[in-house]
C-alpha cells in the first residue's frame, strides 16, 4: 500500500510539472486599481484603421478629412499593447468580438461606436437599450469557460475577485481591467483606452471632449450659488455606508464646492466610504439629499423615524438620481452633472 | 471507536475502486463545462502528451489552452486539495481519538483563514509566504482547540473538543473578518476565497500547493498502523512501546500543515475530513491502515466530484464548492454524531 500512495503522489507530483512548463504568464498579484497605469497605456496608439471600421460596419461619425488622415497609418496600430489594471495586454487586431463584462464599459463601447462588435454583456447592462438585447453574463460570479464559450477576441472586466484576467490571457484571449474610476480623468483614460484598444482613438477623444465640454457648461450653468451647500447622498439607505468628497461621486458633487456630510463623519478618516449612523445624519441636517432609490418615493424619508424634521425632509429638498448613472463611470456622467445642476438650481431658485 | 468487522489490511478491490472512482472523476471534470471539449479530442490530447507519441486531436490552440491552462489544472487542484483535507480528517480522528475531528470543525480551517487573509492584505497572495501564513494561523488555531479541551478536564467527552473548535472557529473567523472590513480594497478577492473556490487555477496554484501536501500526506500514511494503536487507548499504546507524544505531535503537524496547504489555495471547504474518512469506514473498517490511504484517494476523487456540481448546478454562474461540501456534509456529520453517541 505504501508504493500505491507514493506512486499516486509522484504521478500527481509528475503532472503538476511536465503541464508547468506551459507558457505561464507572470502572475499579476496587483489587481488594486492603478490609474497611472491606464494613464500612460492609453498613449500609445494613434489611429484607427480604416478597415477595422469597414469590416464591423461600424458607421464613424469622423468627417472625411479625418478618415484620410487615419487610414495613412492605419497599418502601424495593430499589434497594440495596452495596459490596464492587471497589466500590459497585446491586441493583434482590431477586436470585432467584444465581451464587456461591466455595464458602464458597455456604455463607453457604445458612445465611441463599438457597440456592434459587443457580443456579450454584463447582467446589469441596460443602456442603451440594445445592450441589454445581447447574451448577459454574470460578472460577479463569472464562470470563465462561459466566457470563452462566446468566442471573444477582447474582454472587458471591471473587478476580478478570482483570477479570471490570468485565466483568460492564459488562453490566449487579452484581457482589459479596468476598475472603478477614482477621478473624472480617470474616467476619461479608460474611455480612450477603449478607443485605442478598438482601433476608434479619434472616436473616443472626441467623446471624452464631448464629456467634458457637457459637465463644464451643467457647472458654469449653476455658477458660484451651489458653493458651500451641504448634501448628503444616500448611496445605501440600510447601511448608510456614504461617499465622502474624497470619492469619485463625491468628487461630481465637489464640481459645484457643495460640501459633503460625510467627511466629517468620526471614522472618515482615510476611507472613502464610511458608514455613518442615522442619528449622525439627523444631527448634521444637510441642506440637501440626493437618493437614488430607484421608486423616487419621497414619504420614506418622511417617514424615518426623526428625520421628517430635517431641513432637506421638511422643505422637499430630497432629489431622487438615476442609481445607474450615479454609480456608473461612463459617457452618462455628463447627465448624472446636468441631474445634479437642475436639482441645485431649483434649490437654490 | 464505532467498528464494524474491522479489516486490517488494505485489501486490493476497494484500492482499486477508489482509484477507479477518482479517474472517473477526473475525466467527467476535464469534458465538462461552457467551452466545447470533444470527449475524443480530449483522449486524444492526453495520448499526445505521453512521451514519443504523436498524435493530432483536431483541437483549436484555443481548446487546448482551455484543456491544459484551465480544465486540468483545475481538476489537479480539486484533487490535491481534496486529499489533503479528507487525509487530515482521518489523522486527527485518530490522534485525537474523535470520530467528530475535522480541520473545519477543529478551528484549524479558521486559523488558516486568518493567516492567509492577513497574508493576502498584505500582498503576498500566489507566494510560498501565503501557505506558510495559513500554516501559522492553522497552528495556532490547533493547539488552542486542544488547550481549551483539556481544560474541559476529566468529564471529557468527545463534543468537548468539538466544541472548543466551534469556539477557536468562531474567534478566528471573527478577527479574519475585522482584518478583512478594515481592508476595503481586497474585500471581495478575500470575499471570493472565503467560501471555498477552484474557480480560476493555473499550474502556479498546483506546484504551490503540492509539496506541503505531499509532505504531509507522507507523513501521516507512514505513521497509520501507530494510529491504530492509539486508538485503543493512550496507556495501552505506552505499554505497547509508542512514543505516544511524538507520534501526536508529528501526525497533527503534518495534518495541521495539510489543512494549511488547502485552505491557502482553496479557501474554507468544510467537512470533507468528515465525510471521506467516515464513509471509508462504514464500508470498510475501522482500520486506520485502511482509512489513511483511501481517504487519500477518495477525498481527491469527492472533491473532483464536488466541484463539477458546483459548476453545473447554475451555470452559467459557479456555486462556491464550499456550498457543495457542506450541504452534504452536515447532514453526515449528524449522522455521525447520533451514532458516536449511541455507542459512548
Amino acid at each position: 500500500m505504501r508504493r500505491t500512495v507514493a506512486l499516486l503522489l509522484v504521478s500527481l507530483a509528475l503532472v503538476a510539472t511536465a503541464c508547468g512548463d506551459d507558457t505561464q504568464p507572470a502572475n499579476d498579484t496587483s489587481f488594486a486599481g492603478d490609474a497611472a497605469t491606464t494613464t500612460t497605456a492609453a498613449a500609445t496608439s494613434t489611429a484607427p484603421p480604416a478597415d477595422a471600421i469597414t469590416t464591423s460596419g461600424v458607421e464613424t461619425t469622423t468627417s472625411a478629412l479625418e478618415t484620410t488622415t487615419t487610414t495613412a497609418v492605419a497599418a502601424k496600430v495593430f499589434p497594440i499593447t495596452v495596459g490596464s489594471d492587471a497589466g500590459p495586454t497585446t491586441i493583434e487586431a482590431p477586436p470585432v468580438r467584444i465581451a464587456a463584462l461591466s455595464a458602464t464599459h458597455v456604455e463607453m463601447l457604445y458612445a465611441i461606436g463599438a457597440g456592434e462588435r459587443v457580443i456579450a454583456v454584463d447582467l446589469f447592462s441596460n443602456h442603451p437599450a440594445e445592450a441589454a438585447t445581447k447574451p448577459a453574463l454574470d460578472s460577479f460570479n463569472l464562470n470563465v469557460e462561459e466566457v470563452i464559450a462566446t468566442d471573444p477576441d477582447l474582454v472587458v472586466l471591471s473587478f476580478d475577485p478570482v483570477g479570471a484576467v490570468e485565466a483568460l490571457e492564459a488562453v490566449g484571449i487579452p484581457t482589459l481591467l479596468l476598475g472603478t474610476a477614482t477621478t473624472l480623468q480617470s474616467s476619461y483614460d479608460q474611455m480612450k483606452l477603449l478607443g485605442s484598444a478598438t482601433g476608434l482613438e479619434a472616436e473616443a477623444t472626441q467623446l471624452v471632449e464631448q464629456v467634458a465640454a457637457d459637465i463644464d457648461a451643467a457647472v458654469a450653468a449653476v455658477g458660484d450659488r451651489a458653493a458651500g451647500i451641504t448634501y448628503y447622498h444616500e448611496a445605501d439607505p440600510f447601511t448608510f455606508y456614504t461617499p465622502t468628497s474624497e470619492s469619485f461621486i463625491g468628487q461630481i458633487y465637489g464640481l459645484f464646492a457643495m460640501e459633503n456630510i460625510a467627511d466629517a463623519a468620526p471614522d472618515a478618516a482615510g476611507q472613502t466610504f464610511p458608514q455613518l449612523t442615522p442619528e449622525y445624519i439627523v444631527d448634521a441636517d444637510p441642506e440637501m439629499i440626493f437618493s437614488t432609490d430607484p421608486s423616487g418615493d419621497v414619504t420614506q424619508y418622511e417617514q424615518r423615524e426623526g428625520w421628517g424634521a430635517m431641513q432637506a425632509v421638511a422643505s422637499g429638498d430630497v432629489y431622487f438620481l438615476d442609481p445607474d448613472i450615479a454609480s456608473r463611470w461612463g459617457p452618462r456622467l455628463a447627465d448624472l452633472v446636468a441631474a445634479i445642476a437642475t436639482a441645485l438650481i431649483d434649490h437654490v431658485g | 471507536m464505532i467498528a464494524p468487522a474491522a479489516s486490517q489490511r488494505l485489501r486490493p478491490a476497494p484500492a482499486m475502486a477508489a482509484f477507479a472512482m477518482l479517474a472517473v472523476a477526473a475525466v467527467v471534470s476535464v469534458i465538462t463545462g461552457a467551452a466545447d471539449l470533444p470527449v475524443r479530442g480530449v483522449v486524444l490530447e492526453v495520448v499526445d502528451r505521453i512521451p514519443l507519441l504523436e498524435v493530432d486531436s483536431g483541437f483549436t490552440a484555443r481548446q487546448r489552452d482551455v484543456l491544459w491552462q484551465l480544465r486540468a489544472p483545475r481538476m489537479v487542484i480539486g484533487a490535491v486539495v481534496g486529499a489533503a483535507l479528507a487525509v487530515a480528517g482521518a489523522a486527527y480522528q485518530g490522534v485525537f481519538r474523535n470520530p467528530l475531528a475535522d480541520p473545519y470543525l477543529l478551528g484549524v480551517a479558521a486559523g488558516a483563514g486568518l493567516g492567509a487573509t492577513l497574508a493576502i492584505i498584505t500582498g503576498l497572495a500566489s507566494t510560498p509566504l501565503l501557505p506558510a501564513a495559513a500554516f501559522a494561523g492553522a497552528l495556532v488555531a490547533v493547539i488552542v482547540t486542544y488547550g481549551l479541551a483539556k481544560l474541559g478536564g476529566a468529564g471529557r467527552t468527545t463534543a468537548t473538543l468539538i466544541l472548543a473548535g466551534v469556539a477557536v472557529a468562531s474567534f478566528f473567523t471573527a478577527l479574519q473578518t475585522y482584518v478583512q472590513q478594515t481592508s476595503s480594497d481586497t474585500v471581495r478577492e478575500v470575499f471570493a476565497w472565503i467560501l471555498g473556490r477552484l474557480a480560476t487555477f493555473g499550474w502556479s496554484e498546483v506546484l504551490l500547493v503540492v509539496p506541503f501536501v505531499a509532505v504531509s500526506a507522507a507523513v501521516i500514511v507512514a505513521h497509520r498502523r501507530h494510529l491504530d494503536v492509539l486508538a485503543v487507548g493512550e496507556g495501552e499504546a505506552a505499554a505497547l512501546g509508542l512514543d505516544v507524544g511524538r507520534v501526536r505531535v508529528l501526525v497533527v503537524l503534518a495534518a495541521t500543515l495539510a489543512t494549511a496547504a488547502a485552505v491557502a489555495v482553496a479557501g474554507l471547504i468544510g467537512f470533507v475530513g468528515i465525510i471521506v474518512p467516515h464513509a471509508v469506514r462504514l464500508l470498510t473498517g475501522a482500520s486506520y491502515r485502511v482509512i489513511v490511504p483511501l481517504s487519500l484517494v477518495g477525498g481527491a476523487a469527492f472533491l473532483v466530484f464536488a466541484d463539477i456540481a458546483a459548476r453545473t448546478i447554475v451555470s452559467p454562474a459557479e456555486l462556491p464548492i464550499g456550498v457543495i461540501t457542506a450541504f452534504f456534509g452536515a447532514p453526515f456529520f449528524a449522522m455521525i454524531l447520533a451514532r458516536s453517541r449511541g455507542a459512548g
